[in-house]
Protein backbone atom coordinates (compact mmCIF):
# COMPACT_ATOMS: atom_id res chain seq x y z
CA UNK A 1 0.00 0.00 0.00
CA UNK A 2 1.55 3.57 -0.89
CA UNK A 3 2.58 5.83 1.54
CA UNK A 4 -0.35 8.40 0.44
CA UNK A 5 -3.08 5.20 0.36
CA UNK A 6 -1.93 4.46 3.92
CA UNK A 7 -2.35 8.04 5.45
CA UNK A 8 -5.39 8.49 3.79
CA UNK A 9 -6.70 5.32 5.45
CA UNK A 10 -5.47 5.93 8.61
CA UNK A 11 -7.45 9.52 8.72
CA UNK A 12 -10.52 8.28 8.07
CA UNK A 13 -10.25 5.71 10.53
CA UNK A 14 -9.85 7.99 13.23
CA UNK A 15 -6.28 8.04 13.96
CA UNK A 16 -6.48 11.56 13.71
CA UNK A 17 -7.57 10.80 17.86
CA UNK A 18 -4.91 12.80 19.98
CA UNK A 19 -2.00 10.51 20.99
CA UNK A 20 -2.35 8.19 18.29
CA UNK A 21 0.12 7.66 15.39
CA UNK A 22 -0.49 7.41 11.95
CA UNK A 23 2.27 5.35 11.49
CA UNK A 24 4.30 3.76 14.28
CA UNK A 25 7.32 5.70 15.51
CA UNK A 26 9.52 2.69 15.12
CA UNK A 27 8.50 1.98 11.21
CA UNK A 28 9.42 5.48 10.99
CA UNK A 29 12.69 5.07 12.16
CA UNK A 30 13.24 1.93 10.16
CA UNK A 31 12.30 3.98 6.88
CA UNK A 32 14.48 6.77 7.62
CA UNK A 33 17.28 4.06 8.69
CA UNK A 34 16.77 2.70 4.93
CA UNK A 35 16.74 6.19 3.54
CA UNK A 36 20.38 6.62 5.52
CA UNK A 37 21.41 3.08 4.17
CA UNK A 38 19.82 3.70 0.49
CA UNK A 39 22.16 7.30 0.82
CA UNK A 40 25.17 5.30 1.53
CA UNK A 41 24.58 2.75 -0.82
CA UNK A 42 24.45 5.51 -3.71
CA UNK A 43 27.62 7.18 -2.19
CA UNK A 44 29.57 3.95 -3.12
CA UNK A 45 28.23 3.54 -6.21
CA UNK A 46 29.53 6.64 -7.42
CA UNK A 47 32.75 6.18 -6.07
CA UNK A 48 32.80 2.51 -7.49
CA UNK A 49 31.55 4.37 -10.87
CA UNK A 50 34.33 6.77 -10.80
CA UNK A 51 37.16 3.83 -10.84
CA UNK A 52 35.63 2.16 -13.57
CA UNK A 53 35.40 5.19 -15.68
CA UNK A 54 39.28 5.85 -14.48
CA UNK A 55 39.32 2.00 -16.17
CA UNK A 56 37.63 2.38 -19.00
CA UNK A 57 39.79 5.97 -20.31
CA UNK A 58 43.15 3.94 -19.80
CA UNK A 59 42.06 0.56 -21.37
CA UNK A 60 40.71 2.92 -24.22
CA UNK A 61 44.11 4.41 -24.22
CA UNK A 62 45.77 1.34 -24.57
CA UNK A 63 43.15 0.17 -27.42
CA UNK A 64 44.51 3.57 -29.47
CA UNK A 65 48.16 3.10 -29.01
CA UNK A 66 47.89 -0.95 -30.14
CA UNK A 67 46.12 0.17 -33.04
CA UNK A 68 48.16 3.16 -33.93
CA UNK A 69 51.32 0.36 -33.11
CA UNK A 70 49.66 -2.26 -35.28
CA UNK A 71 49.54 0.32 -37.99
CA UNK A 72 53.03 1.62 -38.10
CA UNK A 73 53.91 -1.51 -38.29
CA UNK A 74 52.36 -2.69 -41.41
CA UNK A 75 53.67 0.14 -42.92
CA UNK A 76 57.23 -1.37 -41.74
CA UNK A 77 56.26 -4.83 -43.48
CA UNK A 78 54.95 -3.37 -46.63
CA UNK A 79 58.57 -1.61 -46.99
CA UNK A 80 60.50 -4.47 -46.06
CA UNK A 81 58.41 -6.62 -48.39
CA UNK A 82 59.39 -3.75 -50.62
CA UNK A 83 63.06 -4.43 -50.05
CA UNK A 84 62.40 -8.17 -50.31
CA UNK A 85 63.59 -8.70 -47.58
CA UNK A 86 60.82 -11.22 -46.39
CA UNK A 87 62.99 -12.40 -43.30
CA UNK A 88 63.06 -8.94 -41.86
CA UNK A 89 59.07 -8.80 -43.19
CA UNK A 90 58.06 -12.33 -41.49
CA UNK A 91 59.88 -10.76 -37.95
CA UNK A 92 57.59 -7.35 -38.38
CA UNK A 93 54.23 -9.57 -39.11
CA UNK A 94 55.20 -11.64 -35.63
CA UNK A 95 55.43 -8.26 -33.57
CA UNK A 96 52.22 -7.42 -35.64
CA UNK A 97 50.17 -10.59 -34.45
CA UNK A 98 51.52 -10.29 -30.60
CA UNK A 99 50.08 -6.43 -30.93
CA UNK A 100 46.36 -7.75 -32.54
CA UNK A 101 45.95 -10.45 -29.79
CA UNK A 102 47.25 -8.08 -27.11
CA UNK A 103 44.88 -5.43 -28.84
CA UNK A 104 42.06 -8.50 -28.41
CA UNK A 105 42.79 -8.31 -24.68
CA UNK A 106 42.76 -4.83 -24.03
CA UNK A 107 39.12 -4.30 -26.37
CA UNK A 108 38.04 -6.92 -24.43
CA UNK A 109 38.58 -5.18 -21.04
CA UNK A 110 37.53 -1.98 -22.90
CA UNK A 111 34.14 -3.61 -23.78
CA UNK A 112 33.52 -4.99 -19.93
CA UNK A 113 34.50 -1.59 -18.13
CA UNK A 114 32.19 0.37 -20.27
CA UNK A 115 29.46 -2.12 -19.82
CA UNK A 116 30.37 -2.06 -16.51
CA UNK A 117 30.34 2.20 -16.51
CA UNK A 118 26.70 2.25 -18.22
CA UNK A 119 25.02 -0.44 -15.88
CA UNK A 120 26.60 1.88 -12.93
CA UNK A 121 25.86 4.78 -14.44
CA UNK A 122 21.75 3.32 -14.52
CA UNK A 123 21.66 2.02 -11.06
CA UNK A 124 23.34 5.80 -9.44
CA UNK A 125 20.12 7.03 -11.48
CA UNK A 126 17.56 4.66 -9.97
CA UNK A 127 18.77 4.62 -7.13
CA UNK A 128 19.09 8.67 -6.82
CA UNK A 129 15.25 8.49 -8.11
CA UNK A 130 14.17 5.97 -5.28
CA UNK A 131 15.67 8.14 -2.51
CA UNK A 132 14.40 11.11 -3.60
CA UNK A 133 10.74 9.06 -3.29
CA UNK A 134 11.68 7.44 0.00
CA UNK A 135 12.46 10.96 1.53
CA UNK A 136 8.78 12.41 -0.27
CA UNK A 137 6.98 9.64 1.49
CA UNK A 138 8.97 9.93 4.55
CA UNK A 139 8.25 14.05 4.42
CA UNK A 140 4.33 12.97 3.96
CA UNK A 141 4.40 10.44 7.25
CA UNK A 142 6.43 13.58 9.34
CA UNK A 143 4.35 16.14 8.13
CA UNK A 144 0.94 14.02 9.18
CA UNK A 145 2.46 13.50 12.57
CA UNK A 146 3.93 17.06 13.28
CA UNK A 147 0.23 18.66 12.34
CA UNK A 148 -1.28 15.58 14.53
CA UNK A 149 1.35 16.48 17.84
CA UNK A 150 0.94 20.43 16.86
CA UNK A 151 -3.20 20.09 16.88
CA UNK A 152 -2.92 18.21 20.29
CA UNK A 153 -0.45 20.89 21.73
CA UNK A 154 -2.49 23.87 20.30
CA UNK A 155 -5.95 21.98 22.24
CA UNK A 156 -3.75 21.66 25.24
CA UNK A 157 -2.83 25.52 25.49
CA UNK A 158 -6.67 26.22 24.60
CA UNK A 159 -7.90 24.02 27.51
CA UNK A 160 -4.85 24.97 30.30
CA UNK A 161 -6.34 28.65 29.03
CA UNK A 162 -9.35 27.87 29.51
CA UNK A 163 -10.74 29.89 26.34
CA UNK A 164 -11.84 27.96 23.32
CA UNK A 165 -11.60 28.34 19.39
CA UNK A 166 -14.57 30.61 18.82
CA UNK A 167 -17.58 30.18 16.49
CA UNK A 168 -16.48 31.28 13.13
CA UNK A 169 -19.21 33.46 12.74
CA UNK A 170 -18.76 34.96 16.14
CA UNK A 171 -15.37 35.56 14.99
CA UNK A 172 -15.94 37.21 11.99
CA UNK A 173 -18.89 39.88 14.03
CA UNK A 174 -16.05 40.30 16.47
CA UNK A 175 -13.17 41.20 14.06
CA UNK A 176 -15.97 43.44 11.49
CA UNK A 177 -16.94 45.56 14.89
CA UNK A 178 -13.60 45.75 15.40
CA UNK A 179 -12.55 47.39 12.03
CA UNK A 180 -16.02 49.19 11.95
CA UNK A 181 -14.72 51.03 14.90
CA UNK A 182 -11.20 51.94 13.78
CA UNK A 183 -13.02 53.18 10.34
CA UNK A 184 -15.27 55.08 12.79
CA UNK A 185 -12.13 56.55 15.12
CA UNK A 186 -10.29 57.13 11.27
CA UNK A 187 -13.58 59.26 10.23
CA UNK A 188 -13.73 61.18 13.36
CA UNK A 189 -10.10 62.56 13.21
CA UNK A 190 -10.77 63.12 9.98
CA UNK A 191 -13.91 65.13 10.41
CA UNK A 192 -12.09 66.90 13.66
CA UNK A 193 -9.67 67.46 11.50
CA UNK A 194 -11.92 69.31 8.64
CA UNK A 195 -13.36 71.34 10.81
CA UNK A 196 -10.43 72.53 12.66
CA UNK A 197 -8.97 74.12 9.10
CA UNK A 198 -12.51 75.57 8.25
CA UNK A 199 -12.35 77.36 12.11
CA UNK A 200 -8.92 78.54 10.63
CA UNK A 201 -9.85 79.60 7.37
CA UNK A 202 -13.02 81.50 9.05
CA UNK A 203 -10.65 83.04 10.78
CA UNK A 204 -8.04 84.00 8.37
CA UNK A 205 -11.20 85.25 6.91
CA UNK A 206 -12.17 87.64 9.16
CA UNK A 207 -8.78 89.02 9.85
CA UNK A 208 -9.03 90.15 5.76
CA UNK A 209 -12.61 91.69 6.85
CA UNK A 210 -14.40 89.19 4.49
CA UNK A 211 -17.15 87.17 5.06
CA UNK A 212 -19.64 87.99 8.24
CA UNK A 213 -18.27 90.52 10.55
CA UNK A 214 -19.07 90.85 14.19
CA UNK A 215 -22.46 93.35 14.32
CA UNK A 216 -21.28 96.46 14.74
CA UNK A 217 -23.58 99.78 16.86
CA UNK A 218 -22.64 101.34 12.90
CA UNK A 219 -24.71 98.62 11.15
CA UNK A 220 -27.28 98.03 13.69
CA UNK A 221 -27.77 101.66 13.08
CA UNK A 222 -27.97 101.07 9.76
CA UNK A 223 -30.60 98.06 9.70
CA UNK A 224 -33.21 100.15 12.60
CA UNK A 225 -32.93 103.51 9.98
CA UNK A 226 -33.59 101.20 7.01
CA UNK A 227 -36.81 100.10 8.96
CA UNK A 228 -38.06 103.51 9.98
CA UNK A 229 -37.95 104.62 6.26
CA UNK A 230 -40.68 101.78 5.49
CA UNK B 1 14.52 28.39 10.26
CA UNK B 2 12.56 27.62 13.55
CA UNK B 3 9.45 29.22 14.88
CA UNK B 4 11.55 31.37 17.62
CA UNK B 5 13.62 32.58 14.83
CA UNK B 6 9.80 33.34 13.06
CA UNK B 7 8.73 34.76 16.33
CA UNK B 8 11.61 37.41 16.97
CA UNK B 9 11.70 38.59 13.89
CA UNK B 10 7.75 39.42 13.95
CA UNK B 11 7.86 40.65 17.41
CA UNK B 12 10.81 42.72 16.25
CA UNK B 13 8.58 44.03 13.10
CA UNK B 14 5.89 46.41 16.06
CA UNK B 15 4.32 48.53 14.00
CA UNK B 16 6.48 48.86 11.08
CA UNK B 17 5.67 45.73 9.16
CA UNK B 18 5.61 45.85 5.33
CA UNK B 19 1.77 44.49 5.11
CA UNK B 20 0.55 47.45 7.73
CA UNK B 21 -0.37 44.49 10.35
CA UNK B 22 1.00 44.06 13.71
CA UNK B 23 1.74 40.30 14.67
CA UNK B 24 2.14 39.36 18.09
CA UNK B 25 3.81 35.66 18.86
CA UNK B 26 3.39 33.53 21.79
CA UNK B 27 4.90 30.07 21.17
CA UNK B 28 3.03 26.90 22.66
CA UNK B 29 5.11 23.80 23.76
CA UNK B 30 4.12 20.53 23.18
CA UNK B 31 5.90 17.46 21.46
CA UNK B 32 5.88 19.60 18.20
CA UNK B 33 6.98 23.60 19.01
CA UNK B 34 4.01 25.21 17.30
CA UNK B 35 3.74 29.27 17.28
CA UNK B 36 -0.14 31.15 17.82
CA UNK B 37 0.25 34.60 16.14
CA UNK B 38 -2.66 36.80 16.66
CA UNK B 39 -2.63 39.98 14.61
CA UNK B 40 -3.98 42.92 16.41
CA UNK B 41 -7.72 43.90 15.55
CA UNK B 42 -8.12 39.69 14.44
CA UNK B 43 -7.66 38.31 18.15
CA UNK B 44 -10.17 35.95 17.22
CA UNK B 45 -8.51 33.74 14.14
CA UNK B 46 -4.99 33.28 15.20
CA UNK B 47 -2.37 31.61 13.53
CA UNK B 48 -0.49 28.54 14.49
CA UNK B 49 2.45 27.97 13.05
CA UNK B 50 4.83 24.59 12.82
CA UNK B 51 7.98 24.04 11.08
CA UNK B 52 8.71 20.58 9.59
CA UNK B 53 12.16 18.73 8.11
CA UNK B 54 11.53 20.53 4.70
CA UNK B 55 8.38 22.91 4.87
CA UNK B 56 6.81 25.60 7.75
CA UNK B 57 3.12 25.24 7.99
CA UNK B 58 1.09 27.98 8.60
CA UNK B 59 -2.71 27.01 9.95
CA UNK B 60 -5.71 28.80 10.57
CA UNK B 61 -8.94 27.23 11.88
CA UNK B 62 -11.86 28.12 10.48
CA UNK B 63 -15.29 26.24 11.70
CA UNK B 64 -16.15 22.77 12.94
CA UNK B 65 -18.10 20.40 11.90
CA UNK B 66 -20.89 21.01 14.20
CA UNK B 67 -21.04 24.65 12.60
CA UNK B 68 -22.42 23.44 9.53
CA UNK B 69 -25.39 23.58 8.15
CA UNK B 70 -25.82 19.71 7.63
CA UNK B 71 -27.69 19.91 4.24
CA UNK B 72 -25.44 22.18 2.82
CA UNK B 73 -22.49 20.06 3.68
CA UNK B 74 -21.26 18.63 0.36
CA UNK B 75 -22.23 22.12 -1.28
CA UNK B 76 -19.73 23.90 1.08
CA UNK B 77 -16.86 20.83 0.56
CA UNK B 78 -17.51 21.14 -3.28
CA UNK B 79 -16.91 24.81 -3.09
CA UNK B 80 -13.95 24.50 -0.94
CA UNK B 81 -12.54 22.55 -3.83
CA UNK B 82 -13.15 24.72 -6.37
CA UNK B 83 -11.87 27.65 -4.20
CA UNK B 84 -8.44 25.98 -3.38
CA UNK B 85 -6.78 26.90 -6.82
CA UNK B 86 -8.39 30.44 -7.14
CA UNK B 87 -7.60 31.56 -3.46
CA UNK B 88 -4.30 33.34 -3.42
CA UNK B 89 -1.56 31.03 -1.57
CA UNK B 90 -4.10 29.35 0.99
CA UNK B 91 -5.47 25.76 0.38
CA UNK B 92 -8.13 24.21 2.40
CA UNK B 93 -7.87 21.25 4.92
CA UNK B 94 -9.08 19.38 7.66
CA UNK B 95 -7.70 18.45 10.78
CA UNK B 96 -10.07 16.35 12.74
CA UNK B 97 -13.51 17.95 13.18
CA UNK B 98 -12.04 21.03 12.12
CA UNK B 99 -12.01 22.81 8.79
CA UNK B 100 -9.14 24.99 8.29
CA UNK B 101 -7.05 26.85 5.65
CA UNK B 102 -3.28 26.65 5.61
CA UNK B 103 -0.35 27.42 3.60
CA UNK B 104 3.13 25.50 3.25
CA UNK B 105 6.42 27.39 2.62
CA UNK B 106 9.61 26.32 1.70
CA UNK B 107 11.55 25.41 4.87
CA UNK B 108 14.42 28.29 2.86
CA UNK B 109 11.51 30.94 3.19
CA UNK B 110 12.76 34.64 4.30
CA UNK B 111 10.99 36.28 6.53
CA UNK B 112 9.41 38.60 4.21
CA UNK B 113 8.13 35.49 2.70
CA UNK B 114 6.66 34.54 5.68
CA UNK B 115 5.19 37.83 6.92
CA UNK B 116 3.62 38.13 3.42
CA UNK B 117 2.04 33.98 3.66
CA UNK B 118 0.71 35.11 7.13
CA UNK B 119 -1.08 38.34 5.81
CA UNK B 120 -2.84 36.84 3.25
CA UNK B 121 -3.92 34.12 4.85
CA UNK B 122 -5.44 36.05 7.17
CA UNK B 123 -7.15 37.82 4.80
CA UNK B 124 -8.03 34.83 2.99
CA UNK B 125 -9.45 32.92 6.36
CA UNK B 126 -11.63 36.25 6.95
CA UNK B 127 -12.83 36.28 3.68
CA UNK B 128 -13.57 32.95 3.38
CA UNK B 129 -15.77 33.66 6.91
CA UNK B 130 -17.72 35.64 4.79
CA UNK B 131 -18.30 34.54 1.51
CA UNK B 132 -18.77 31.13 3.25
CA UNK B 133 -21.73 32.09 6.19
CA UNK B 134 -24.18 31.09 4.01
CA UNK B 135 -23.10 27.17 5.03
CA UNK B 136 -22.48 28.06 8.49
CA UNK B 137 -25.11 27.81 11.41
Amino acid sequence: MSIFKKIMTAIRGGASEIGENIVDANATRIFEQEIRDAEHHLTKAKRDLTGVMAQQMSANREVDRLKREIAEHEGYAMQAMDKGDETLALAVAEKISNLESELSTQQQALDSFSGNADRLKELVKKSERQVAEYKRQLSMVKTTESVQKATSAITDNFSSSNSKLLNAKDSLERIKAKQQKFDDQMKAAELLESEDSDNSLKAQLKAAGIGDSDSSANSVLERLKAKKKS
Amino acid sequence: MNIHKIADHLNALGDNSATGMTFDCQPISGEVDVLQITIAEREELPIFVSVTDDQILCITYLWGEDEVKPETRSSMQESMLEMNIPMPLSSFSKIGDKYVIFGALSISSSFDDIEHELAVLSNNAIEVIDDMSEFLI
